[in-house]
């Protein structure tokens, strides 16, 4: 490209002295053409660098009537950045776009309408209705499709306007248009103006429309054949038969190169399977989209990071999909690691007993990487498929015994973390593991694993012969601990006691007496008073609450409620597939209807990360007993809706004591005080009183753990005390957040 | 469902703007001064930042590009995919431009990006993106022709791609059918991946509007049409790219690859193959650990082709603790190099006969003390080569036939090379060995 190769623009940003916009002005103003030309430049370049030149305004306007084309775009480039400063101005240039609009040159008659119509002041708008009514009808196509999105910008601004002056009808007459371009951009524009009007009336795609897109479909560039898919499939297919045409003429766009149109047909053929009741056919197109989707993993990373979010959801509603390809998505040792991490994901999910193998062998060697956060991520995924597959438990519990022997620290304690949850799954399975793990007490000093396993410790005390010296050791620095080790060493002691009261009535009473007179968290302080009332009252009852059944724990693959699926779906390819949630849970819009709330917090259920956890222990320590005051929900929210990112939100609620960093340990408490609010007043020792905070919290808490929940992430240990059996604590979870549960009732009674 | 977006950035990698687009003026450009603190911050908490997120209800998506980043802002539920890879569209396009994209090209045009970054988008959504076209009515020079331009019928027309009137002297058609291979084999020398990613692609140079029609040996087609190939085998395609040019419903009625190509150089098809293939290069390592003090590598690559091929540029790379000193090779072919800064050893066989077998010694000492924190790094050995004339998957192309109005003729030229794609074999662990080997 020898043409381009340097117009020494260096001269025009380096330029900095004093006074330049006086000799800008000067030279704006000269008689010189090039001269005139070279101070617009300047102009523009200083712009670019971000210098406020819009004290130039009336001196660059006057260089808009020009034959330069270039000099026409600068200053029209100019008038798009400053228009909205200097309103009034604008006035000066309208004379001159009117005329541009009528230009022998198609091109300009083009720039002038696209110019016009990204000024976003209402004085242009007077102006700019005459002028677009004639370039939507003009002989150039190129004008034609230029003025179609005119129409989407003026309907941006004044509605009521593009109405009157009946451009919507003259846009749905260009989707009859002969020129492909004209077409799709006609398709654009409404769809978009359809989105924001009031009576949604202004593109219904009807038969007639649809029959007209899918003509157009063969024709239309890339991006152009993107826009057609996405409306397309707003059309709501009279039966079976009808659907499966429209997928039969959509099907060949999955051999496109663009992986946008790809997705775009497979999100049109996604949701008209909704409509197909022949299963073979169902089946086919499900055997068509294999293909194309693993092929999208050829593309850049960032294309791949997309289409491998979507993949995941695609997953999910049809498992079917995918079942023999689980290599492909196998991770490079040079992908980036925002890749890694979703390949993983999708492995776990294509686990099956067939080839958990070979899935295992990766796993372990991913285990030896040096990027920490991907190691614990392998490491993590290996509990998953152990407890997803019975039959490969013994062998994920294997490679999880030889990482454990790396000696590794961090791949340790992840390791541990997930054991706890192998445990869980499948009680009393893998007991002769647990001195292995013993071994490693001293290398933890993360809260999470530590309190893992202090948690196996206490839940197999009988079978442990020097339980009470281990707990022991881990009681020497209780006070120092995080309280999530400290409520874990709480209850790991409790349940020493209940199992053998010989050996360690002085450690459990030591420790109860430490935790309610030194510790200031309530969290902790609170159970250790609840424990010590239930042991000193009822021991019977004691052991019915500690020691109950734990509610089983499953790792399931499809983790987003049938509705949000639906709506995801609906959303293939768009940002809500790549967050996982409904576009209005990041679109800006604050104010949530219920539903919207409970579908969000729904979703957030299945978010790997733990912000759940953080979000429902962090609210009540930071508003303490004076949460009613705030919106405990609110502040859910905010925290829920950045967690697919949850670096990047900054927590409105900043919690005062030590940032709890661990799973969703209060949640156990919010189970026993749902109604606290109407018991309060005879709150023993100040416990109900601090607890009425959780009372209002646990709403979006419990409603989010009606999702089935990742093992590990929300609520690891299940009941941890215990409170409330089983069938009742699931029961309690698919309640809404207002009903009261009868197990909390029965629990209450014992204060 | 919208999928525009309101505005586009150019950054440096300290997040300085460069040029910037405003198509909608609903989100305040100011915007822009958070994502980079955004980007850090999500990197400090060990989060690979995703290259999509959002913030205070504004979604921010990006790539990297060189030195820089190419960002888009919107607020709407806009189509991430079309975003992305207009994006990476943006940095192609201005590639072509400008041969390199990065800090100064831009500063140099920036007149001409403003002007491409105005006709590639229009309030937010895609337009024209055809470099080629673009450079038809975008140019720098045309302003100093006295005729003003005006748009190329192709930017509308059904072929966007490409432009009337073209005229060549010679009319020929090179093809150029690449494939690339995909391998990831483990230590245990299990393959755990093997594709085959082929490409056609094509450089024309021929007169007005041709219209062109290519034959393969595809299998899907040969079994729909009821012919069987008359000559050797018929391949099964995985997955089938085109190029926007290629009729895709005519293929999907008979497999019939028909199109008018764009002028000058473009990949017409890009297919995907799963079949197991012997690896073409196969390479064994035995890593011997003396101790600490030192390291051996004996490492064994096997060309598993035909005897009649043979690879070129042959290049296996060997990762090599990063801390290894005083390397010492012996090679039965072919020269060795130790790139410290890249913790490898490259071994470099400039023709690698079909069905030979090579071997190769190398020797590191090693600091007699070690870091033990330093998590032991694992890089796969990746191999870079090249077989002409020989495709994986056995691909062969029947016929180009080429058809245009003023009938001439014109001549089609083949070519075949098959080459590396991502070709990674696993790093066995080493041994811990006792006695001393001669070197």
């Amino acid at each position: 490209m020898a043409d381009f190769i340097k117009q020494n623009a260096h001269r025009f940003f380096a330029n900095n002295k004093k006074g330049e916009n006086a000799e800008l002005l000067a030279d704006l103003n000269s008689e010189y053409r090039d001269r005139r030309k070279d101070a617009v430049k300047r102009v523009i370049a200083n712009m670019t660098v971000g210098k406020d030149v819009s004290s130039l305004f009336p001196q660059v306007v006057k260089n808009m009537q020009t034959e330069d084309l270039e000099m026409k775009k600068l200053v029209y480039l100019y008038l798009m950045n400053y228009a909205k400063s200097n309103p009034d101005l604008v006035i000066l240039a309208v004379n001159t776009f009117v005329k541009d609009t009528d230009h022998v040159n198609p091109l300009i008659r083009a720039l002038a309408i696209r110019t016009m119509g990204c000024i976003r002041v209402d004085k242009i708008l007077d102006h700019l209705c005459e002028p677009l009514r004639k370039c939507l009808q003009d002989d150039n196509p190129y004008v034609r499709k230029t003025a179609a999105i005119c129409v989407a910008k003026l309907w941006d601004l004044d509605q009521e306007r593009a109405l009157e002056n009946g451009f919507v009808t003259t846009l749905q007459d260009l989707v009859s248009d002969s020129n492909p371009m004209v077409v799709s951009n006609a398709v654009t524009a409404l769809a978009e103006m359809q989105e924001s009007s009031a009576t949604k009336d202004v593109f219904v795609v009807n038969v007639a429309f649809m029959n007209k897109m899918l003509a157009a479909l063969n024709e239309c560039t890339e991006w152009g054949q993107i826009a057609i898919l996405t409306s397309l499939a707003e059309y709501k297919p009279l039966d079976s038969k009808e659907a499966e045409n429209i997928c039969e003429r959509v099907i060949p766009r999955l051999q496109h190169a663009n992986g946008s149109v790809v997705l775009s047909a497979i999100r049109v053929i996604m949701m008209f399977m909704r409509h197909i009741k022949s299963d073979d056919f169902v089946k086919g197109l499900v055997k068509k989209m294999s293909p194309p989707l693993v092929s999208l993993l050829a593309s850049a990373p960032e294309v791949q990071y997309v289409s491998l979010r979507n993949i995941n959801l695609i997953l999910q509603k049809r498992p079917d999909i995918l079942q023999n390809d689980v290599r492909v998505f196998f991770c490079k040792y040079n992908d980036p690691p925002y890749v890694k991490r979703e390949k993983l994901e999708i492995m776990i999910k294509l686990c099956n007993e067939k080839n958990i193998e070979q899935i295992l062998s990766e796993l372990k060697e991913y285990a030896s990487e040096v990027d920490v956060d991907f190691v614990r991520k392998a490491v993590h995924a290996i509990g998953r498929c152990a407890i997803m597959i019975d039959e490969a438990s013994e062998r994920c519990v294997n490679v999880l015994l030889d990482l454990i022997n790396t000696k590794v620290n961090y791949v340790v304690q992840e390791a541990i973390i997930v054991i706890k949850d192998i445990f869980r799954k499948y009680p009393k399975r893998y007991e002769a593991i647990i001195p292995t793990l013993c071994q490693n007490l001293d290398s933890l000093d993360e809260p999470e694993a530590k309190g893992s396993l202090i948690w196996i410790i206490g839940e197999y005390a009988e079978r442990i012969e020097n339980a009470d010296e281990l707990i022991e050791n881990f009681l020497e620095t209780f006070l120092e601990e995080n309280s999530q080790v400290q409520l874990q060493l709480l209850t790991a002691t409790v349940k020493l006691f209940l199992k053998k009261p010989s050996q360690s009535q002085e450690i459990v009473h030591r420790v109860l007496q430490t935790a309610t007179q030194e510790i200031d968290n309530p969290d902790t302080r609170d159970r250790a008073y609840v424990y010590w009332r239930l042991l000193s009252t009822d021991p019977q009852a004691a052991k019915a609450v500690v020691l109950s059944e734990k509610p089983p724990i499953s790792v399931e693959t499809s983790t987003i409620s049938p509705g949000l699926m639906d709506e995801l779906i609906n959303n293939i390819s768009t940002l809500a597939s790549v967050y996982h949630k409904p576009p209005k849970a990041f679109m800006g819009n604050r104010a949530f209807s219920a539903d919207a709330v409970k579908k969000a917090a729904a979703a957030d259920a299945r978010d790997e990360e733990q912000n759940m956890g953080d979000a429902a222990l962090e609210s009540p320590t930071a508003t303490g007993g004076a949460a009613a005051a705030k919106n405990p929900i609110a502040d859910l929210l905010d925290l829920d809706f950045g967690s697919s990112e949850p670096a990047l939100t900054s927590p409105p609620v900043s919690s005062s004591s030590q940032k709890p960093s661990g799973p969703n340990y209060s949640a156990d408490l919010f189970d026993f005080s749902s109604d606290v609010p109407s018991s309060s007043g005879n709150g023993a020792m100040g416990v109900m009183g601090s607890m009425s905070g959780f009372g209002i919290t646990m709403a979006p808490t419990t409603s989010s753990t009606a999702a089935p929940a990742p093992a590990g992430n929300n609520d690891p240990f299940g009941d941890l005390g215990g409170f409330g059996q089983p069938a009742q604590q699931q029961q309690q979870q698919q309640k809404p957040a207002t009903s009261q549960s009868s197990a909390t009732n029965d629990l209450l009674g014992l204060f | 469902m919208a999928s525009a977006v309101s505005a586009i950035f150019i950054l440096d990698l300290k997040g300085k703007v460069l040029i910037s687009r405003n198509y909608r003026g609903d989100i305040p450009m100011s915007a822009v001064e958070k994502f980079l603190p955004l980007v850090l911050e999500a990197e400090e908490d060990s989060q690979a930042p995703a290259p999509c997120f959002t913030d205070d209800g504004i979604n921010y998506l990006y790539i990297r590009h060189n030195n820089l980043f190419l960002l888009a802002i919107t607020r709407k539920n806009s189509n991430a995919t079309t975003v992305m890879l207009f994006l990476h569209t943006i940095a192609e396009v201005l590639t072509e431009y400008f041969k390199e994209l990065e800090e100064e090209s831009i500063r140099d045009n920036f007149v001409i990006i403003y002007e491409l970054l105005d006709e590639m988008m229009d309030f937010g959504y895609p337009q024209t993106t055809e470099s080629k076209i673009l450079q038809e009515y975008i140019t720098q020079d045309a302003y100093k022709l006295e005729v003003q331009v005006r748009p190329p019928m192709a930017v509308t027309n059904a072929v966007s791609w490409r432009s009337e009137g073209i005229r060549y002297r010679k009319n020929e058609v090179f093809l150029d059918v690449v494939e690339s291979v995909n391998l990831l084999v483990n230590a245990n020398g299990n393959v755990l991946r093997s594709e085959i990613l082929g490409a056609v692609k094509m450089k024309v140079f021929l007169s007005g509007m041709p219209e062109l029609r290519l034959g393969l040996n595809d299998k899907v087609m040969f079994e729909s049409t009821g012919r069987s190939p008359t000559k050797g085998k018929s391949i099964e395609m995985e997955d089938v790219k085109f190029h926007q040019c290629v009729r895709l419903s005519k293929f999907e009625n008979d497999r019939t690859i028909s199109f008018i190509p764009p002028d000058g150089e473009f990949d017409l098809m890009t297919y995907r193959l799963n079949t197991q293939v012997k690896p073409l290069i196969w390479v064994e390592a035995l890593v011997e650990n003396y101790t600490g003090s030192r390291v051996e590598y004996l490492i064994r690559a096997k060309a598993q082709f035909k005897r009649r091929s043979s690879a070129n540029n042959v290049e296996i790379h060997i990762p090599v603790p990063e801390d290894a000193d005083t390397p010492k090779f012996r090679s039965g072919i072919g020269s060795v190099q130790y790139v410290p800064e890249k913790a490898c050893v490259i071994w470099k066989i400039k023709q690698f006969q079909g069905g030979k077998e090579f071997s190769m010694r190398a020797h590191f000492g090693l600091p007699s003390v070690k870091n033990l924190e330093d998590a032991d790094k694992r890089p796969p050995m990746s191999i870079k080569f090249e077989i002409p004339y020989f495709t994986t998957s056995g691909i062969q192309v029947r016929y180009l036939k080429i058809q245009e109005r003023s009938g001439y003729a014109a001549l089609p030229w083949v070519r075949y090379i098959t080459q590396n794609g991502d070709y990674q074999m696993r790093m066995p662990d080493s041994i811990k060995a006792s006695k001393m080997a001669p070197i």
